[in-house]
């Protein structure tokens, strides 16, 4: 069932297309059924309604199991796991995948890829479910990466924009090579747990955790988690990231997917949680990404950036809350990622309608929009508010409960003050960039912009009311939406019953005191913006040049460049210098290996040389000699002939006049073929300098020297000669031959023979087709450039 | 029996024969090429099945001794697991190339024999995957060089030669070693057999004592192996022939070359070090190991910086190579399933990708990455533009496709031993790998012409000017191959439990030497060995 509900988007996807053709006008709300299905499938699911073999879990949470065989041989199952943290990811990512759908027909209307468009995105809700859904280590990398594949694609839907691509290969790069982090560290966890199904993880806790291998295991995991959720120093990809068409923003990087680390995090933490090292590096890490995202988002005027920026400061803020790790962290991290989903996805939704209805995306130079798109005012209002942890919203409840997690008390370390003031510091910048997108643009006298601007048609105010109702709804009828999809969640981060008190009063105490003091430093700075960014911003985009982003730059451009200067000196073009290559790797091969394993100092004496035998090696030499000082090719290549003939020659003195004529055959043929490649080049030159020829000779003697000690070493030992004795006395009894060269060319080895037949004829054909085509001789392959190789 | 193994290397050596019949009519020659084609496959298919099927539990293998002299006296064919595997694979590709040819090929060259030409080269490859003789290997090999080199040069454009008088070069090099090699090894062992081989070295190791050994001397021709085989499959740093000529022939044929030739030598080196060169595995495969690394990451540097499609690709193949020896230098049963795996991906995924290459150059008119093209691929040729993501992606590691799984494979066995430097760099390759595959799809087939955003406006009407078609022959191939990588992806687990047994057979070089000389030699060759003096 659970594998049906993440297979079904694949399905879906190729087909989305040609439903768009088809249906032009309506496509989008049919592809959007889907994931509606599926949330109302996921919803019965967990509600025991639909019975799925449900299992309920001793600490209080329930979990759907199914399992399918895939690739046993390595422990990789088609296990898929319904649980509380599972039912919230899965419910957002199909849940607002279905307002998405409907709101990119109403944005992308016309445009001539909506049918891929909604391709791409189908294959990423299928993706994304599978991160959550799977229970298998490897599965769960499977789909994670699916779903950077799939952002891949769509960041890079304008596909014509340099920038697009840039960012989409960007995007890829991070978060790939935060994968590889991933994959790295689940084959370890496999290795060290003996298995890879992540609910049977938490009984090997101790095993991991005492493992040598274990802190390597952590950062690798971090690594690939951080990447992915845009967590400081990897966070510069996902502003990036915006150059991908509005809806993808919405979906894809605001609410689901960069929520996959954060999805990471939580979901192994009962089994890595508790070290040092993964709750210390997680708090800190997180912290650090929600005040520079703050301070970032701070800094912009253009709506998807900030909002990107923003998403960045939120994500810290759910890493962080996760690191601290405690009861009400993890609580208040579970409601604050509901939260978030809620408003981050109305902001970019709106952004997206005010782009596309006014043609301005400077929200400094939008003012008084409320007359003419009163509808969308409302919604984005009030996800600004929710954004700002204004009552009566569930970002109030978010932040109260995340401020109730980390203020200082007799049980925490001195961190927590730190991390408090952190808290406070981001969230008053979390206000104005809230009051600055949300509530500005609406206010006041309505400014002039490059389109007469009128409320959005309804496929793109749909997603905003609802989930701007959602964000409320979550407070008033806490038991409705919020209480049933945050309570498992937390439960199964903890490993134990949680249950998130998302009342909004409670006295006054410490945590509504920050509040208010968030809020009016937040209404403080927003007053004074204009003139603190006219200091910093000098200051501030200088430091800028120097973020992560260059190191991203820089590391590329040293890759790229060590690359080039590599590849120039390999694959230099020249085949002379190949040649010395290839011939010193054999001579540093071969001749170490017989230094290494034979020494030198065993090496017979040259007696029992006869004299004709010194004449053909000195016929041999000659020939060789005078290729290397021939003055033209012709003479070149009859010097090599000499030799081959000479090697034949030296066939017929050892008693082997079958394979002397043949060796003659071949080394003719080869002689004429190349003449013929000869020809085709231009006219012979020198082009070796003295040191050059030095080089080559040095090269060719090293060769010679070593194959000379070789043959001599290995002459010493007597050889079994079973086979030899076999040939001899068979070769008239069964073979019915007398001369034994020939019987072994034709009958023992007649095979051999079959393919030297094959060599020769091919030769003659390549010798044919080589007169036949020489005058065409000047075409080109194109996009070869000269001299390139 | 022996009749199935003969099978793969006579059909295409009889489909060249009747093809130089027909050398006036290049039509007949097209049809039964193709005809050839099919009837390899079938061959093929069915050997492997027997294969697998001749022993419990699955995979036995198939000897058939050439004219009936009983080995070591006669050239022995052997199918193995391996063997049949690999037979399959060029089967495959051989069909898939050959039907492409026959749009992509022009008529100059169909006159001049080409498709003979691809038949025979299909029979080298074939026999140097079944024969169990070293010299008979050798002789496959040159049967598969010339071949090679008369393809790569058919047609005489200037850019042709200068890449074949560099191929033809650097693998004559290969050549000559290995013929020495083979020499030396005769003159040492007195067989050439190669299950003789792997017993008689076996024994040398246990009677050796070390200095100034017989095991010594083999382990010296196990390196000139090593070498001339290295070169054969393009490894670092004896890589250069490749680069060199893989991107100036027809499309075709270098997918030909680009999913066969390399794999040749990567066959070769994996029989021979893990049949006959064993004895001494802390030196050889260590420097195997080296030689994997360097190997992976100088080839995907270079394809980092390339601008041409099919050069590319061809450093591509030296990257991927280094995967494969990496899994045989590793030695264990995991990591030879491994590098199993990344051969059959391999050689699926890497001749598609040429293969697309050929489409995108006619669809763009031109192959340089940094030109622009006629038309953005992705916009006027969806269906090309999906057929290209599918092998690039599964060349890049991206799950679940084929290479995702032979990747993931070899990094946990490099794991499994502790070597993680190595898991390391193949997985730094892996993005590495990733990033020139964007490459190609950013410049080749996202970017649009300057004036296209225009022209396929909606509103606007439908310009003239239109992408050509693209031919079905065409096509079809690039489909089946992709189908074949998707599938090898969805159905990985069949294919690793194959992987994992072809390892097994691999690992027990005892089974091979029993099947080709039978139950008793083994014992029998090292008892003759003892009775005479140590030399």
């Amino acid at each position: 069932m659970l594998l049906a509900l993440v297979i079904s988007g694949f399905v879906l996807a190729p087909v989305a297309p040609m439903l768009q053709r088809a249906l032009p006008h309506r496509a989008g709300y049919i592809v959007a059924l889907l994931p509606l299905a599926i949330a109302v499938m996921l919803g019965l699911m967990s509600a025991g309604v639909v019975n799925a073999g449900i299992v309920t879990d001793t600490e209080g949470g329930f979990s759907i199991v199914s399992t399918a065989p895939w690739v046993a041989g390595l422990g990789v199952d088609l296990a898929f796991r319904l649980d509380g943290l599972g039912l919230l990811m899965a419910m957002l990512v199909s849940g607002i995948g279905a307002l998405i759908f409907v709101y990119a027909a109403g944005y992308l209307h016309g445009h001539k890829h909506l049918g891929r468009l909604y391709a791409f995105l189908l294959m990423f809700m299928a993706s994304m479910l599978g991160v959550v859904l799977a229970d298998n280590l490897i599965l769960l990398f499977v789909f994670w990466e699916l779903t950077s594949v799939s952002s891949y694609l769509l960041i890079g839907f304008d596909h014509s924009q340099e920038k697009s691509r840039k960012s989409a290969l960007q995007a890829l790069l991070v978060t790939g090579l935060g994968g590889l982090g991933i994959l790295a560290a689940a084959i370890m966890l496999g290795d060290v747990a003996g298995t890879f199904t992540i609910s049977e993880l938490v009984l090997h806790r101790d095993t991991i955790r005492g493992h040598a291998l274990f802190p390597a295991i952590v950062v690798l995991m971090l690594f690939g988690a951080c990447t992915k959720s845009a967590q400081f120093p990897f966070h510069f990809w996902l502003p990036n990231a915006m150059a991908a068409p509005t809806p993808v923003s919405a979906y894809l990087h605001s609410s689901t997917m960069v929520k996959a680390g954060v999805y990471l995090i939580a979901r192994l933490s009962p089994v890595l949680g508790g070290a040092a090292i993964w709750n210390d590096a997680l708090t800190w890490i997180g912290a650090t990404t929600m005040v520079v995202g703050a301070w970032m988002a701070f800094r912009q005027r253009i709506m998807k950036p900030l909002l990107a920026y923003s998403t960045v400061s939120a994500l810290g803020t759910l890493v962080m809350a996760l690191g601290v790790g405690t009861t009400k962290a993890v609580e208040a991290a579970m409601v604050f990622l509901l939260a978030h989903a809620f408003y981050k996805g109305t902001l970019f939704m709106a952004a997206g309608a005010i782009d596309h209805e006014t043609g301005e995306k400077d929200v400094s130079k939008l003012s008084g929009l409320r007359g003419s798109m009163p509808i969308l005012f409302i919604a984005t209002a009030a996800a600004a508010l929710s954004m700002a942890g204004l009552p009566p919203f569930v970002g109030f409840v978010a932040k109260e409960l995340m401020l109730k997690g980390l203020i200082p008390d007799a049980t925490r370390g001195t961190g927590s003050a730190a991390l408090t003031t952190m808290l406070v510091l981001s969230s008053a910048l979390g206000v104005v960039v809230a009051v600055r997108f949300g509530i500005r643009p609406f206010l006041g006298d309505l400014k002039p912009t490059p389109t007469e601007p009128h409320e959005p048609p309804r496929s793109m105010l749909l997603g905003p009311v609802m989930l701007a109702s959602l964000g409320l709804l979550a407070v008033v009828l806490p038991g409705f939406v919020a209480l049933p999809l945050v309570g498992p969640a937390a439960s199964a981060v903890l490993h134990a019953t949680a249950k998130p008190d998302m009342a909004l009063w409670h006295g006054v105490n410490a945590a509504l005191l920050l509040s208010v003091v968030v809020i009016v430093a937040g209404a403080a700075l927003f007053a004074i913006q204009s003139g603190v960014l006219r200091v910093i911003e000098p200051i501030a985009s200088r430091l800028d040049r120097l973020g992560p982003a260059r190191v991203y730059d820089g590391t590329l451009w040293a890759v790229l460049t060590f690359s080039r200067a590599q590849t120039r000196a390999l694959q230099s073009g020249s085949l002379r210098q190949y040649i010395f290559f290839t011939i010193g790797t054999a001579v540093i091969a071969i001749g170490g290996a017989l230094a290494v394993n034979q020494g030198f100092s065993s090496v017979p004496g040259l007696s029992d040389v006869r004299n004709y035998e010194i004449g053909l090696f000195a016929l041999l030499l000659v020939g060789a000699g005078y290729v290397g000082v021939a003055k033209n090719r012709l003479a070149a290549i009859a010097g090599l002939g000499l030799v081959g003939y000479g090697i034949a020659l030296a066939f017929v003195l050892f008693g082997a006049p079958d394979l002397a004529l043949t060796q003659l055959c071949i080394e003719t043929l080869m002689v004429v073929l190349m003449v013929l490649v000869f020809y085709m080049l231009p006219d012979f030159r020198s082009i070796s300098n003295n040191s050059q020829r030095f080089r080559d000779l040095f090269a060719a003697l090293s060769l010679g020297a070593v194959m000379f000690f070789l043959v001599l070493i290995a002459g010493q030992s007597t050889p079994d000669l079973a086979v030899t004795t076999f040939y001899g006395e068979r070769s008239v009894p069964d073979a019915y031959g007398r001369n034994v060269v020939n019987v072994i060319l034709v009958d023992f080895r007649a095979l051999d023979t079959l393919g030297e037949i094959t060599v020769l004829v091919v030769a003659a054909v390549g010798v044919y087709a080589l007169l036949k085509s020489t005058p065409k001789r000047a075409k080109h392959i194109a996009g070869l450039k000269e001299g390139s190789e | 029996m022996s009749t199935l193994i003969v099978l793969p290397i006579i059909i295409p050596l009889v489909t060249a024969c009747l093809g130089l019949l027909a050398f006036r009519s290049p039509r007949i020659q097209q049809a039964l090429s193709v005809l050839g084609g099919f009837g390899l496959l079938t061959a093929a298919i069915v050997l492997l099945m027997r294969v697998w099927t001749a022993a419990e539990p699955p995979g036995g293998i198939l000897v058939a001794q050439m004219g009936s002299w009983p080995a070591p006296f006669g050239i022995t064919l052997v199918a193995d697991l391996f063997g049949a595997i690999m037979v399959l694979l060029a089967a495959i590709t051989g069909l898939a190339v050959l039907i492409y040819s026959v749009a992509d090929v022009d008529m100059p060259r169909k006159r001049l024999l080409y498709f003979p030409l691809v038949h025979v080269l299909l029979a080298g490859v074939c026999g140097a995957f079944l024969t169990g003789d070293v010299f008979n290997l050798y002789v496959c090999f040159e049967v598969l060089l010339l071949s090679s080199f008369v393809l790569l040069s058919l047609g005489s454009e200037r850019a042709q030669l200068e890449g074949a008088i560099k191929y033809v070069t650097l693998n004559l090099l290969s050549s000559a070693i290995f013929l020495s090699a083979a020499g030396i090894l005769y003159g040492t062992a007195g067989t050439l057999n190669m299950a003789d081989l792997s017993a008689r070295i076996a024994s040398a190791a246990e009677m050796g004592d070390g200095s100034n050994s017989q095991s010594g001397v083999f382990t010296v021709v196990a390196m000139m192996f090593m070498v001339a085989f290295g070169i054969k499959s393009a490894v670092f740093p004896l890589f250069f022939w490749l680069p060199a000529s893989y991107h100036t022939p027809p499309f075709a044929v270098s997918a030909l070359f680009a999913g066969l030739l390399t794999k040749v030598g990567v066959y070769a080196l994996i029989r021979f070090f893990t049949l006959i060169f064993v004895h001494d595995t802390g030196f050889t495969h260590t420097i195997l190991l080296w030689v994997a690394a360097l190997t992976m990451v100088t080839g995907v540097l270079g394809a980092a910086v390339q601008m041409e499609f099919r050069r590319v690709l061809s450093f591509h193949i030296i990257s991927q190579i280094g995967y494969m020896v990496l899994g045989l230098a590793l030695f264990t049963p995991l990591a030879i399933a491994g590098a199993v795996f990344y051969i059959i991906h391999h050689i699926v995924v890497k001749a598609n990708l040429f293969l697309v290459a050929g489409i995108a150059h006619r669809l763009r008119g031109t192959s340089a990455l940094d030109r622009p093209g006629r038309f953005s691929i992705y916009s006027s040729a969806p269906l090309v533009a999906v057929l290209f993501m599918i092998p690039a992606m599964s060349l890049a590691g991206v799950p679940p496709l084929s290479g995702f799984w032979a990747k993931l494979v070899l990094i946990r066995a490099a794991i499994d031993e502790r070597l993680f430097a190595y898991a390391l760099v193949a997985l730094l390759v892996g993005i590495m790998t990733l990033f020139s595959m964007t490459k190609i799809w950013a410049e080749a087939f996202w970017k649009s012409p300057p004036d296209e955003d225009r022209r396929g406006a909606p509103d606007e009407p439908e310009s003239a000017a239109r992408p050509p078609r693209i031919d079905r022959s065409l096509l079809g191939p690039i489909a089946a191959l992709a189908a074949i990588t998707v599938a090898i992806g969805l159905l990985a687990g069949p294919v690793f439990d194959l992987s994992t047994r072809t390892a097994e057979q691999l690992l027990n070089p005892a089974g091979y030497v029993r099947a080709v000389l039978g139950a008793d030699h083994h014992r029998a060759a090292t008892a003759e060995r003892k009775e005479e003096p140590a030399p």
